[in-house]
């Protein structure tokens, strides 16, 4: 299972405050839904503005990416540049 | 080739690039030195108009009526547009990626609807056949106004009983969501163990308030654009800006096109910083050109380009930092408040992700606060949030540094961040050279050397996350073996050049045989902007890549021209060889080239990617400055930045990224400010008053290279173009400190405020 953590913000709105969790799934997408079985509406609010680090790389645009069992999983607010 | 782990090895194993490396003349340098390279204003067309902008001269009012019909009987007029010729968006209409944006907002920020929301907000726009015409028009366009109190700090938006500039706005991030209105637009929070459990272990803890000014990125060249629509509806729009796809995009949003129906064409850019990631006059000048049925030439003044565009946020910073007698620190805290300006979206998660990040602490809090105030919408400035951040930090740091009689390079190295460590925002480092950034400052004859009297040496670090996305590159091979390189990201740092050298490099080609060109929107496939430190990475890894397969598609050609497999084919110093028998001559690219039409037609390769692997890039300046006790006035007596960029493809502009991002941060530090009157007018609109640091303000910036490769880039590239203004603030107000004997903390450190310090002590 990934150990997965999401921003306090979305953690308060969706998860009485809970930003760590551990999720069994093999991408990201699959990722998200089983953490939206859990916390309906939170695909959305990841969908939105969100990046994600996977072990330690960042993906601003994500979907497909593989995630082990071993990964760590942040999401991240996207980044921006000047 | 196209093994990144290859690579990798042969650049640990210091093997010789005949290209990457190597300091040639860029290739549109002769036109930039001799006047002949084409800006935004530089562009006109039979028949053009020119267009003006009527402007607000209130920082805050509601819009009661907006009359034209005087500027229309106006001989010349041929048109006016105000908020009403512009589609209606959808409030919850927002993108995400790059840069996350909300269109609602920017549609009412490149023109006012119902309100004006600070000083040069845009209300109306026309169109004449002459830019004398065009401005007597302006005054005839009638606005009345209902004038309300503005609200210009983050201190008076975040009291209780303040003037609200989005009636319905309430605060996200908190719970409960509130439900009064507010111009606190957000509330961002990061944490990492248990900061307080953690400070009540410290030694020793130090806590100080820290505040800064909007600054405007000041680059040179104004905005400006040409936009022309013909009768099918078909735009075509050329302009100044970091990303034609950028453009495109958003004046398809704005109002409501198809993107086929849009060509943007770039023009040279003379600076940008960030502050050209956003549009303010191209749906203007397309709406203009619609109306009046001729091409519209638009031309912000300077005075425009200060009262609208840019800048970057103004804030508030609270930073406190617990350790140990050694020096071992145990806990970070950092709380700000950053000015958003008149819309939601300043860079304070950033600044919060970003403070801390140069050091290992497992304990550490960091809050931002996204306030609204009436002045321009922030727009992104060089590693957006992190300046204002790290001047909170590293002045804690030095302090810390100070009370432990700790050096404080030495209290940096004893901390840094290498890789596996936790960054603030949870995610852990990968390969980074932030503890060699530090070790090789520490090293440096500048950090060694001594000082006279009223002088000071600061020092400071800082850090910035990188980016990749999206890019795209053509190779296209001429009959003659010489190699066009198409990409679509605007040069504003000397890009041409890395994506010539990174091409070279595969192809195995003499530079010179290589042409790199910035395509418009209908000649490359999508790019992201040139932002975020990401051209050389993204795109340099899209050149590679389509390099590659221009290569591939060379070897093929080879294998049939000689009837043996593919496989038997080895690319070599620009030729085809046979590995296996020497009966076979190798084929030069041109000999390949030459046989294109016998062999199946043109040359070419491309790579359209979605760059991932961005390294993160660290920075360690060093800074001298002499104080005169009698004026106040500070003079730089010499700065050294260190950097990790990976590897330097061209050493020069690697060198000139790091120097130009320290002078600015030097002119954020030390003079630069907006300045308002009492009822919201931006005072300072010009670069007299505005004061920029120019040649004769700086010293030579010494410039050291640390190259650290990073794993995600085939040649160990990573970002360099941000991190280098993160440092500056901190190292130069350390400096001030030091040469002064107090610490100085608001920004900037003009003489006044030096003074006032000297006698307080």
């Amino acid at each position: 299972m990934a150990d997965v953590v999401i921003p306090i913000e979305v953690a308060r709105s969706f998860c009485e405050g809970k930003t760590d969790h551990r999720v069994d799934a093999n991408n990201i997408r699959d990722l998200v839904k089983e953490l939206s079985k859990l916390y309906p509406g939170i695909d959305a609010r990841l969908n939105q503005g969100l990046a994600v680090a996977i072990d330690g790389e960042i993906f601003q645009d994500w979907l497909l990416e593989e995630v082990a069992p071993s990964s760590q999983v942040n999401f991240i607010p996207a980044i921006e540049g000047g | 080739m196209g093994n990144e782990k290859d690579y990798l090895e042969l650049i640990d194993g210091e093997k010789k690039f005949r290209h990457i490396g190597t300091r040639p003349i860029r290739p549109d340098g002769v036109d930039k030195v001799t006047g002949r390279a084409n800006f935004g204003a530089d562009f006109t067309m039979n028949g053009m108009l020119h267009g003006r902008v009527v402007r607000s001269p209130h920082a805050h009012a509601k819009i009661k009526s907006i009359n034209s019909a005087k500027a229309l009987k106006l001989k010349g007029v041929k048109a006016v547009v105000t908020g009403k010729d512009f589609p209606t968006l959808d409030p919850s209409d927002k993108a995400v990626g790059e840069v996350t944006v909300s269109f609602f907002d920017m549609s009412r920020n490149v023109i006012a609807r119902d309100k004006v929301l600070y000083d040069g907000h845009a209300v109306a726009a026309v169109a004449a056949t002459s830019p004398q015409i065009a401005e007597k028009a302006l005054a005839l366009i009638e606005v009345e106004y209902e004038v309300l109190k503005p609200v210009m700090t983050v201190s008076e938006a975040m009291k209780k009983n303040a003037p609200i500039l989005h009636k319905g706005m309430k605060t996200s991030g908190v719970e409960p969501t509130p439900s009064r209105s507010s111009n606190v637009a957000s509330r961002a929070e990061f944490k990492l163990g248990d900061v307080n459990k953690a400070f009540k272990e410290a030694d020793i803890i130090v806590e100080r308030d820290y505040t800064t000014q909007t600054v405007h990125q000041g680059y040179i060249e104004p905005h400006a654009c040409v936009a022309d629509i013909n009768a099918d509806d078909m735009a075509t729009i050329w302009s100044s800006s970091q990303g034609q796809f950028m453009v495109r995009a958003l004046v398809a949003k704005l109002l409501a096109m198809n993107t086929s129906k849009i060509k943007v064409i770039p023009s040279e850019i003379g600076g940008g910083f960030g502050g050209k990631t956003i549009v303010y006059l191209e749906p203007l000048a397309v709406l203009l050109a619609k109306k009046a049925g001729r091409p519209v030439k638009m031309v912000m003044t300077r005075d425009e380009v200060m009262r609208a565009t840019g800048p970057t946020s103004g804030g508030h910073a609270r930073a406190k930092i617990g350790a140990k007698k050694d020096g071992t620190i145990v806990a970070g805290e950092l709380e700000m408040e950053y000015e958003a300006g008149a819309f939601p979206g300043s860079p304070v998660g950033l600044g919060c992700m970003t403070g801390f990040a140069p050091y290992n602490l497992k304990d550490v809090s960091c809050i931002g606060w996204d306030v609204v105030v009436n002045r321009p919408k922030a727009a992104a400035y060089r590693a957006p949030g992190a300046p204002v951040a790290a001047f909170a930090v590293e002045s804690a740091m030095d302090e810390l540094a100070e009370q432990l009689k700790i050096d404080p390079l030495k209290l940096r190295i004893k901390n840094a961040a290498v890789e596996g460590t936790q960054a603030p925002y949870g995610v852990k480092f990968p390969r980074i050279g932030c503890l060699e950034t530090l070790t090789e400052a520490q090293t440096t004859d500048h950090y060694n050397s001594p000082l006279g009297p009223n002088q000071g040496r600061g020092v400071a670090s800082g850090f910035w996350f990188n980016i990749g996305g999206q890019s795209s590159a053509s190779v296209m091979v001429n009959p003659d073996g010489t190699v066009i390189v198409a990409t679509g990201s605007p040069d504003i740092g000397g890009s041409r050049a890395s994506m010539a050298l990174m091409a070279a490099e595969v192809l195995g080609i003499e530079l010179h045989n290589i042409k790199p060109l910035v395509a418009d929107t209908e000649s490359v496939p999508y790019s992201d902007l040139t932002g975020g430190s990401r051209v050389t990475f993204a795109t340099g890894k899209a050149v590679v890549e389509a390099a590659e397969d221009a290569v591939n598609d060379m070897k093929r050609r080879a294998a049939k021209i000689w009837d043996v497999d593919f496989d038997q084919v080895e690319w070599k110093d620009g030729s085809a060889c046979c590995i296996e028998t020497d009966v076979h001559k190798p084929m030069t690219i041109a000999d390949i080239a030459a046989m294109a039409g016998k062999t199946g037609g043109a040359i070419s390769g491309k790579a359209n990617i979605n760059a991932k692997g961005a390294g993160a890039a660290f920075a360690t300046h060093i800074c001298d400055v002499e104080v005169d006790p009698e004026t106040g006035h500070v003079t730089v007596l010499k700065y050294t930045a260190v950097q990790d960029v990976g590897t330097a493809i061209h050493p020069s502009y690697v060198e000139g990224q790091m120097q130009g991002g320290a002078v600015q941060g030097i002119g954020w530090a030390l003079n630069e400010e907006y300045v308002y009157g009492k009822e919201g007018q931006l005072q300072n609109t010009g670069f007299l008053d505005y004061r920029v640091p120019v040649a004769s303000d700086m010293p030579m910036i010494d410039a050291i290279i640390v190259e650290v490769p990073n794993p995600g880039h085939p040649y160990g590239v990573r970002g360099v173009g941000e991190v280098p203004i993160v440092p500056p603030l901190a190292a130069v107000a350390n400096a001030v400190s030091h040469a002064i004997g107090t610490r100085m903390t608001d920004l900037p450190m003009s003489p006044p405020k030096i003074l006032a310090a000297i006698d307080a002590e």
